[in-house]
């Protein structure tokens, strides 16, 4: 039988799986947080989730709002002061994936989070940093989750506030001491990886139902396919309705704080 | 040691126009009433610096407090963009802003090296970004042991810094507890610091290893009960998400924001942070 899902839940659910049982993982808030604790509460239950804000190891019931809530402290092993985090946890190669999302994406995976624009002139100013530009240079590997379209994934990001492969694909080569960036992208139509020559990110499998097309249509560059082009695999019921459930606990808990 | 003030006189002695100015709390802790008091005594030209200005510093900025904001992650969080930041970034309004933006990494050795009295702060970041063609006060530097190349920014060493914190006993020894981000650093890297506390109790009932402050690394204490409201204080009152969200509507017009500012700062009693009104 056939189950009904999203292209949303099927994204979720895929970058879950991306996630080993007893892997560190330093968590983004919005989609990756959702991914890492669906992961968590599936067949990860080992995973070891870090929040920048020197929460260690928590087990959040319902997902942050914010990348400082309560509920990462209280279910926390421990809280560590922020510099120690950045410094000891994620410097002192103690992370094995940092999992990231982004407003911008480009062919070589390098991130925008700080504007689209002109840097003097912004059309649109975003966020910033955060912590992302050390999590993808100091984390052993790195994942990205984000949904596809045209306006995120595009050729050249306006500025590359986190180190995919840099602006010619060479950006980690001959760097000491750097992790080996992202790994894979998990959108809400397919499976992108960089990749092992040019470090250009190419689609290797794509989500039921999505066809070459749609991938095309929603990538800012000629996107390349991979070979062995795969399908992914569909999310399972029980993942499904954990996944439903964490967004339905996290709904309520918000509505009423 | 410490002096206990009330917030509206602490923040008179120790924020003066043009200062430099670190109020800090990682989401939580954020030290709301303290900035009400800064709006409300009409401060100026003040360099406001903070890891993640969340919509303390869009206040302040959009009642026109800040010349130039020193941070490295500008938004609402999970909400959105920090609309009051962008209308001056984009437009001059109120007035221009500068800004100048790090990373997180980037910002909490900045704290951490202010702390420790150092010039700068040394780490591995900001490899690969462009974050350092924007902003001038990114340096590298080459390990004098092993030649790695590595990156320098300035310690952050505030005239003064703002931190809110569960409470103080009777001597003026604070306790912090939960996430406490960079608030401890915050402190001990400025001139002058003020904390704001929930309540004034006879013992601190602190673990061995908690996160005290003592009284002589502080110059002022004010009470201000719920002063972190809308953010939290970890067992005191949760975080009103609510308030983050209609923060959007309300920020994103400058008459809507302006008639909150009158109601909620301008016209509330000193200490209330206005959101629960």
């Amino acid at each position: 039988m056939s189950l009904e899902y999203t292209s949303s839940e099927m994204m979720s659910v895929t970058a879950a799986r991306a996630l080993e049982n007893g892997m560190t993982c330093f968590v983004g808030i919005g989609l990756p947080s959702e991914a890492a604790n669906l992961a968590r509460l599936t067949h990860a239950p080992d995973v070891v989730l870090i929040y920048e804000s020197g929460t260690l190891q928590t087990k959040p019931d319902i997902l942050p709002l914010s990348i400082g809530d309560g509920e990462l402290c209280e279910s926390a092993l421990t809280t560590v002061a922020v510099p120690e985090m950045f410094r000891y946890w994620l410097q002192g190669g103690k992370v094995d994936v940092g999992f990231l999302g982004t407003a911008q994406i480009d062919r070589f995976a390098n991130l925008n989070t700080t504007l689209i624009g002109d840097y003097k002139a912004p059309k649109v100013r975003l966020p910033g940093g955060g912590g992302a530009p050390e999590i993808a240079t100091n984390a052993g590997e790195v994942f990205i989750t984000l949904k596809h379209s045209k306006r995120a994934f595009v050729k050249d990001v306006d500025f590359v506030t986190t180190l995919g492969f840099g602006r010619d694909g060479k950006g980690r080569d001959n760097v000491p001491n750097i992790g080996k960036g992202p790994t894979r992208v998990i959108t809400d139509l397919c499976v992108m990886k960089p990749d092992p020559e040019t470090k250009e990110l190419v689609v290797v499998s794509l989500h039921p139902g999505v066809s070459c097309e749609d991938v095309v249509d929603a990538t800012g560059w000629e996107v390349r396919f991979a070979e062995q082009l795969e399908s992914t695999p569909e999310p399972s019921e029980n993942e499904l309705t954990i996944l439903r459930e964490l967004k339905a606990r996290t709904e309520r808990a918000h509505a009423d704080a | 040691m410490a002096e206990f003030l009330s917030l509206h006189d602490a923040v008179a002695r120790y924020v003066q126009d043009g200062a430099t100015v670190a109020m800090e709390g990682f989401t939580h802790l954020i030290p709301f009433a303290a900035g009400h008091e800064v709006i409300r005594q009409k401060k100026r030209d003040l360099t406001l610096i903070r890891m993640t200005p969340d919509i303390i510093y869009d206040q302040m900025i959009g009642a026109g407090c800040a010349k130039k904001v020193i941070f490295s992650w500008g938004g609402n969080p999970g909400v959105g963009s920090l609309h009051r930041l962008r209308d001056a970034v984009e437009k001059g309004w109120p007035r221009k802003i500068e800004i100048l933006e790090h990373s997180h990494a980037a910002m909490a050795c900045a704290f951490e090296a202010g702390a420790a009295g150092l010039p700068l702060a040394v780490f591995r970041g900001y490899i690969g970004s462009e974050l350092p063609s924007v902003n001038d006060q990114i340096k590298f530097i080459e390990c004098p042991f092993t030649g790695e190349r590595l990156a320098a920014v300035p310690s952050v060493r505030p005239d003064v810094s703002i931190i809110h914190a569960q409470r103080a006993d009777r001597q003026g020894n604070v306790l912090v507890e939960g996430i406490v981000g960079v608030q401890k650093e915050a402190v001990l890297a400025a001139k002058h610091s003020i904390v704001t506390v929930e309540e004034i109790v006879d013992d601190l009932n602190a673990h061995p290893n908690a996160c005290v402050i003592p009284s002589w690394a502080i110059s002022a204490i004010a009470v201000a009960e719920k002063g972190a409201l809308p953010s939290y204080t970890h067992g005191y009152y949760g975080r009103s998400n609510r308030f983050y969200k209609e923060w959007d509507a309300i920020a994103r017009d400058r008459d809507t924001f302006t008639q909150w500012l009158d109601d909620n700062v301008f016209n509330a009693a000193q200490n209330h942070a206005g959101e629960n009104s």
